[in-house]
């Protein structure tokens, strides 16, 4: 109990934020899949359930993309990965002397933990709010006021709406805590004498994650607070004066749905950033483990992928507004939107070019983890060239809100930084557990699932460029020109059904190697950053402090 | 044809643009069109490139490894930038003709609202003006799905219709308004999309260019009936828009 459960262990904290990563996703994985059976066979009855209706549609796609967007792409990658690994990279298992792992841990460890007790507690609140009157809110993950402000305006956004704002809002706390931990374990536990510049990228990109979570969440944070306190205490931050709903007619001091949106993406767009920068870390730092050709320590480029990491954090939080493009925001608001949006492209591309780079010279050695580094990058592209043409407000007036973007960032942030998760745990599971995984079962579950994600979420392009808006229950009863698009939805739901049969190799190997996995070597993959237990010589080489 | 090239031929149909796209019937669709296809062409080489050095990195090697100096980075950096100033210009320029400019002043007037889940168009009749709505009198049962004060003169002669009708080659004037959640004012075929939110007025014009109908859908997550909340925009002549508008006014003034 005490070593497992109640424990300040980063490793046994990264590993419970790891857990609780997996059961968002199989659950959020589930639900996807109810959502892609009803878009493509909207009649059809789902045997225990029934005819889902439109309701449970939206209350389907609000409970994925919460679960997703906060439970697995921020707890994972960024808090449960950095508790994991970020000590013993920063030199923890050598600051006393070599094999002695127990100063190896995270700086505040009892807020470390904490946070994951947090992070576990929205998760069941999260969890619970189907099974309240009304069921879960259908408002979208992004809950616009005033749907999401009126228990009114549908059915979920009573004690549903309630309920989910109460789990955002101690995610939030979680998740500040979780930064709180791991700028300091950064600021005070490298490595005697490790500079700033000799930190790995993953590190890097943890700290400069960790960094954008403070401001990020708590807007995000205050942003819950007001909705609840309009919701509940008489405030109006978020409604017009005047609001009409079923002929009822609401007045209230004059606040402003639009300040939701901007106080919403200030924190959404900085937590895209927050969601994929751990895995543009461990890609740099895997590609350049996985290279043949060695150079001694860090890779030419190293400061480049450092500061490109910064600017992006930096611009990050100037972006937020290309969310906003249609929302009746002033059109030269929009313009200033639109450029700083392309401006932040650039540090993206250089990165994604210095990874080409490594890629074609370096000489790959072939295992697991690279494949689903290399799977990472491919899809990153593929989602990422998207991102310039969203950021022109004239495309996106046209592209927003349609499948076009579903595309887009499920490509870039949601598969590729699965895929980076995978990547994650191929390459530390022989760190953590001493055994290998299967090499052969991997193969497998990179190939199936790289073609899985590009025939499921390829295909959206041509849904948005149709003109089919995201968040619709059925195409049926639609515009008629939309049912057209069945064919194709169809397609997209048999490929998200075999995508996550996939999957089950994933864990079959993950348990079997468990318990039955090859022995592992101390050091499998000739890494060279410090959690791995390196020679004395090439750290004398490799670190020379 | 043989089967294979019959299949390429097919694959490139499927994934060119043009054919997903709807048909575009708006004087400034065509440009978005233009612009949206070559932007998608030259990220689609940059994307299969990128991609063919990734295979091309996990291909088994000869002792030597192919160079890519710093020069080559530059060069692969400045390519892209390039491709990013050229179609942040040229939809720049695009947005400044479409949503920077005022709405010419005999474009017709249509104030558009959106309620949980349909679309209301109210023309101004002969005075131009829009009549007063009270929040009270609103009554979609009861036939005033907007309020209309009917002690204003000015709410006299609106014109209250589920159908957006324009006449063909004018300029519109569309302000967006809603009453109870955000809706998202879309239609697919004129390349307009734009948030109509309580509280607000949101304004935006275009000009029709080709006669036919089109559908008008919410892109904003609304509620329950989202996905059935839809409109119908016709464009028509000018004479058969005069004749519509004439028996409206005409049912109006009988009531």
């Amino acid at each position: 109990m005490r070593r497992y459960v109640f424990t300040t262990s980063h490793r046994v904290v990264g590993v419970q934020y790891l857990l609780l990563g997996l059961a968002a996703v199989v659950g959020g994985t589930v639900l996807s899949l109810l959502m892609r059976w009803h878009l493509a066979w909207s009649d059809a009855n789902l045997p225990g359930w029934g005819q889902i209706k439109p309701e449970d549609y939206l209350a389907l796609v609000t409970l994925h993309g919460t679960l997703m967007i906060f439970f697995v792409m921020t707890a994972a990658p960024q808090n449960g990965l950095a508790s994991l690994i970020l000590p013993e990279q920063l030199g923890g298992r050598y600051s006393a002397g070599p094999e002695t792992k127990i100063s190896a841990r995270m700086a505040l460890p009892r807020l470390n933990a904490l946070s994951v007790w947090l992070t576990l507690l929205a998760l069941l609140v999260l969890l619970a709010t189907p099974f309240l009157p009304g069921g879960a809110a259908i408002s979208g993950w992004t809950s616009y006021p005033p749907l999401s402000a009126i228990p009114a305006a549908g059915p979920g956004q009573s004690y549903g709406m309630d309920g989910w704002l109460l789990a955002i809002a101690l995610f939030c706390l979680g998740s500040l805590l979780s930064a709180v931990s791991v700028i300091a374990t950064v600021l005070t536990r490298r490595l005697q004498n490790m500079r700033w510049m000799q930190m790995p990228l993953t590190a890097w990109s943890w700290f400069v994650g960790a960094c954008m979570v403070f401001p990020a969440f708590s807007v995000l944070l205050a942003a819950c607070g007001m909705l609840f306190s309009d919701r509940h205490l008489g405030t109006s931050f978020f409604f017009p004066p005047i609001d009409v709903v079923n002929s009822v007619v609401l007045r209230h001091a004059a606040g402003s749905p639009l300040l939701w949106q901007n106080l919403f993406w200030f924190f959404g767009h900085p937590e895209v950033y927050i969601a994929v920068l751990p895995a543009m870390g461990l890609t740099t730092t895997l590609l350049g483990t996985f290279s043949v050709r060695q150079s001694p320590g860090y890779r030419a480029g190293y400061r480049t992928m450092v500061f490109s990491t910064i600017a992006i954090g930096l611009l990050g939080f100037a972006v937020w507004g290309h969310h906003m493009f249609v929302s009746g925001m002033n059109p030269y608001a929009s313009r200033g939107f639109g450029l700083l949006t392309i401006a932040i492209a650039v540090p993206s591309s250089i990165e994604v070019i210095q990874w080409l780079a490594t890629i074609l010279t370096g000489g790959l050695r072939r295992a697991t983890p690279l494949l689903f580094t290399l799977g990472f990058v491919s899809l990153f592209i593929t989602g990422g060239l998207t991102g310039p043409i969203l950021a022109q407000p004239i495309l996106d007036s046209y592209l927003h809100n349609t499948f076009f973007v579903v595309a887009h960032f499920h490509l870039v942030m949601g598969m590729a930084g699965v895929f980076a998760l995978f990547a994650a745990i191929y390459y530390w599971f022989p760190l953590l557990t001493g055994r290998l995984m299967s090499e052969r079962l991997g193969r497998w579950h990179f190939w199936l699932s790289l073609i899985g994600a590009y025939a499921v979420f390829f295909p959206m392009h041509f849904a948005g460029l149709a003109g089919e808006p995201r968040h619709y229950a059925q195409l049926t009863g639609t515009a008629a020109y939309l049912a057209t698009l069945l064919p194709l939805q169809r397609f997209i739901t048999i490929a998200a059904f075999l995508l996550a049969a996939t999957q089950l190799i994933f864990l079959w190997n993950l348990l079997r190697s468990l318990r039955r996995g090859a022995p592992s070597p101390a050091n499998p993959w000739n890494a060279e950053t410090l959690e791995w237990p390196l020679t004395e010589d090439f750290l004398v080489r490799v670190h020379p402090s | 044809m043989p089967q294979p090239v019959r299949g390429a031929g097919l694959f490139i149909a499927l994934t060119t643009p043009q054919t997903w796209l709807p048909r575009a019937g708006s004087l400034h669709a065509h440009a978005i069109d233009a612009l949206l296809r070559s932007s998608l062409f030259l990220l689609f080489v940059f994307c299969v490139l990128a991609q063919v050095m990734l295979v091309a990195g996990l291909l088994p090697r000869r002792e030597q490894n192919p160079r890519f100096s710093r020069i080559w980075r530059w060069i692969a950096t400045g390519a892209i930038v390039v491709l990013f100033v050229w179609m942040t210009i040229t939809a720049e320029h695009l947005w400044s003709t479409v949503r920077l400019t005022r709405a010419e002043a005999n474009a017709v007037p249509v104030e558009v609202t959106g309620v949980q889940f349909q679309w209301y168009f109210r023309y101004p009749g002969t005075d131009g003006v829009y009549g007063k709505t009270k929040p009270e009198l609103i009554d979609a049962a009861g036939g005033n799905p907007l309020g209309l004060d009917p002690s204003d003169p000015n709410s006299q002669d609106d014109v209250v219709s589920s159908v957006l009708m324009l006449p063909v080659d004018q300029q519109v004037d569309l302000r967006l308004r809603a009453q109870d959640v955000v809706h998202g004012f879309f239609v697919p075929g004129m390349r307009v999309m734009q948030n109509a939110t309580p509280g607000r007025v949101s304004e935006i014009h275009m000009t029709p260019n080709h006669v036919g109908d089109y559908a008008i859908l919410c892109s904003q997550v609304c509620g329950l009936g989202h996905y059935r909340m839809h409109a119908v925009l016709r464009v028509v002549s000018t004479q058969q828009f005069s004749a519509w508008m004439a028996q409206r006014e005409a049912a109006q003034t009988a009531r």
